[in-house]
């Protein structure tokens, strides 16, 4: 650990946060149908999406009829996917003539994408074709970016309504999102992405003669555009198996500080845009203070642990830091640290270097910013709607303790909300450990495991964890691409999008119809550092509680095992 | 829910055409025109149009002439078509095996020299193009011995090639392997000029 390391460590994270500022004013205004400078351009092809798919943007849908529009458009984006992926062969654009997915990978790979997990069973370049990585993933990369986002407006409406009964209209929250806030962004970065290096072509293949006479394949395509999205959606699912330690998905510092910047930005943006519409400006902030305490905690903690000494170069007799196994040189420790911190706490799931081969600390922290449930700050839109989930148990608690009935942003919680909200974030633990619970003793799933020991169970547990929270990211030896393990992860990644959604809006729902209350004497403060320090013990204790078991069985073990090894 | 049929159908249409053939057409087309050699790879010629390689992407160097880059899980080792980590755990023995093993040669080769970690392990893609400052600076004697030159115009090289982190802080010092050695191809050559 050094200086320089730290202070790339707070410029990322602080410039995560400011720019995360502006865009959230930015798309406040966005939200409520406001002009922007882009509507000359803009409005007529907004215009058109509408006349074209016969909406009204104006009309304001019930949560339910909001929500069955956005499973109704998800699920024609996952039939669309699916069908991409299969009949690949048969499509244009395709210069290596790769041959379509098999039934059980391009259903993990459609789901995957829908539901903004991104995980991904198989290697872009030698599966994928152009178009498939063009107008399947990518499209799925800004809709399903800009779905999370919808449902995030829709909760602030009903923190700003006054017995309402509309929650906005997901058709114009979907179309606005992508094309005022998430096209403009992408264009614009894409091209300085391209300028940093990474490549933007239609070809596939490149032959290269290597200096000592070698024949040397290198496969190139369109990556900067799809590169860009993954980031500011909160996607994360690469180009190129190696994703973005791959030198043309992230060629050097700049690229890396860009990525990381564009994941996190627009989650801390939906927090500000909230705040802005539910006229809630204070609270707002607290949350994003909870949320930067977490990553800064969890940055510290992977850059302390994977600078530590590890065993097989302690005993090799070479420099014993830092772990340089899986990481880049021009990224090293400190920038894979943050990254990595970064994209699990925002369910990104985009890697600049390889999990599997972390230090048991540095990936068990990994996996347990997953667990904290993506809203730090959390997948683009759902981390919104996860963190307003926590905050409301976190006034209902309160509420507990001192005898009177919990509000937050003058909303009564009753024990309707608190039973949505709890429901809501039993999706995880459930998922999670069931399924792996069911793998860690079934012959079919362990074949795929690559790990012996402690190492192996943090291989499953994360592959669940990552699924279920729609992050993504994966201990790379984990040989996923198989029916057992492409299906219930799939299965794992649909329920922890949409059975997560369903009673969020059921709550915004509930919330909508309440009376906005003027807060009184009696009223808990939810924007100081009271709320902000009980919101942080909630959302450790529920994952800690939770989860402290298989952690001590994989991560916490294997440290202690790496300890006994370094001393001997 | 019938209702919402014919928009869920018609927007996720609209939204592949513009965004999964519109935008990245466009952003290909612009980049084509503005930064062909980025879009393209960068990719580096030779005089006959053949490619050398990719300055950002690993290739294989074993001659002792050359600078040698990380080792390589990409397919069989520097498979540009195929990037991948090791995916060993820190206390996998197939790892520790590895690292052991080759340490032993680097040690052999320049004995008592300290051996920086990344020269004994493989990155995250398997195709990352820089080692460190200490682990080219370790090779140089080796490379200045097989092509007959002072060390200390191997060292040079290296250093002209040997790239700072941005404003002292962002990212890690990282010598380019291939840039090293085209330069030194350049300025000490082995072979008679190939006419």
């Amino acid at each position: 650990m050094n200086w320089q390391g730290w202070a790339e460590i707070a410029l990322t994270l602080g410039l995560a946060v400011l720019l995360g500022w502006p865009i959230g004013v930015y798309m406040a205004r966005v939200w409520e149908g406001r002009s922007t400078w882009l509507d000359p351009v803009l409005r007529p092809v907004e215009r058109l999406f509408y006349a074209a798919s016969g909406v009204d943007p104006t009309k304001g849908q019930g949560w339910m009829a909001y929500l069955g529009a956005l499973l109704a458009f998800n699920a024609a984006g996952f039939f669309l996917l699916y069908l991409i992926l299969r009949a690949q062969g048969l499509l244009p654009l395709n210069p290596m003539h790769f041959a379509g997915m098999s039934p059980h990978l391009a259903f993990n790979t459609a789901i995957s994408f829908v539901t903004n997990t991104n995980w991904q069973s198989y290697s872009g370049e030698s599966t994928l074709s152009n178009l498939s990585q063009m107008s399947g993933l990518t499209v799925q990369n800004f809709v399903s970016a800009a779905s999370g986002i919808a449902v995030a407006a829709a909760l602030a409406r009903a923190f700003a309504a006054n017995r309402g009964e509309t929650l906005g209209n997901f058709w114009a929250d979907l179309t606005r999102t992508t094309l005022y806030i998430l096209l403009p962004i992408s264009v614009v970065f894409a091209i300085v992405l391209v300028a940093s290096g990474v490549p933007q072509t239609l070809m596939a293949h490149i032959d290269a003669h290597t200096l000592e006479g070698a024949k040397q394949g290198i496969s190139v395509g369109p990556v900067a555009s799809q590169e860009i999205i993954k980031q500011l959606g909160t996607n994360g699912g690469g180009f190129f198996g190696a994703n973005s330690a791959h030198p043309f998905e992230n060629p050097n510092a700049w690229s890396n500080l860009i990525e990381e910047i564009a994941m996190n930005a627009v989650g801390f943006g939906c927090v500000i845009a909230f705040g802005r519409v539910a006229m809630a400006g204070r609270e707002a902030r607290a949350l994003v203070i909870a949320m930067v305490v977490l990553l800064v905690g969890a940055s510290a903690a992977i850059y302390a642990s994977e600078t530590r000494v590890t065993p097989a170069l302690l005993h090799a007799g070479v420099a014993a830091a830092p772990n340089m196994e899986g990481k880049e040189v021009r990224f090293g420790a400190p920038s894979t640290a943050v990254w990595t911190a970064m994209t699990t706490g925002a369910s990104d799931g985009g890697v600049n270097g390889a999990l599997e081969s972390f230090t048991p600390l540095g990936g068990g922290t990994a996996m347990f910013m997953i667990k904290l449930g993506e809203i730090l700050p959390g997948g683009v839109g759902s981390g919104l709607y996860g963190i307003v989930v926590m905050a409301i148990i976190s006034v209902f608690v309160a509420g507990l303790m001192v005898g009177r009935t919990p509000e937050y942003l003058g909303k009564k919680i009753e024990a309707r909300e608190v039973k949505y909200a709890v429901l809501a974030t039993l999706i995880l633990p459930v998922t999670i450990l069931g399924f792996a619970a069911v793998s860690a003793v079934s012959p079919i799933a362990l074949k795929s495991v690559s790990a012996t020991g402690p190492h192996g169970l943090t291989e499953m547990l994360y592959a669940y964890a990552s699924a279920v929270g729609n992050n993504g990211s994966a201990f790379g030896g984990l040989n996923a691409n198989t029916p057992w393990w492409d299906t219930t992860l799939g299965i794992a990644m649909a329920l922890g999008r949409f059975a997560y959604i369903v009673p969020v809006m059921a709550m915004a729902g509930a919330l909508a119809a309440k009376p906005k209350l003027q807060p009184t004497a009696g009223t808990l403060p939810t924007h100081g550092l009271q709320f902000i320090g009980l919101l942080i013990g909630l959302i450790l204790i529920l994952g800690g509680l939770q989860y402290f078991p298989p952690l001590a069985l994989g991560p916490i073990v294997e440290h202690f095992q790496m300890l006994s090894a370094v001393s001997h | 829910m019938l209702a919402h049929i014919r928009p869920a159908l018609v927007m996720i249409v609209l939204f592949t055409i513009l965004t999964g053939l519109i935008y990245p057409l466009a952003i290909t087309g612009i980049a084509k025109v503005a930064l062909p050699y980025q879009a393209g790879g960068s990719l580096l010629h030779r005089p006959d149009g053949s490619i050398e390689g990719s300055i950002l992407i690993a290739q294989a160097f074993a001659k002792p002439e050359y600078l040698h880059p990380r080792g390589s899980s990409a397919g069989n080792g520097y498979d540009a078509t195929a990037s991948s980590p090791s995916n060993l755990g820190p206390m996998d023995k197939k790892l520790a095996d590895r690292i052991a093993g080759d340490a032993a040669a680097l040690k052999k080769e320049a004995p008592g020299v300290p051996i920086p970690a990344d020269a004994v392990t493989q990155s995250g893609s398997g195709l990352d193009p820089d080692v460190s400052p200490e682990n080219a600076t370790r090779q140089a004697p080796r490379i200045a011995q097989a092509r007959g030159v002072p060390a200390t115009e191997v060292q040079a090289v290296i250093a002209r090639n040997t790239m700072q982190p941005a404003l002292g802080f962002i990212g890690q010092p990282h010598v380019n392997v291939l840039a090293v050695n085209r330069a030194l191809d350049a300025q000490y050559p082995l072979h008679p000029a190939r006419s």
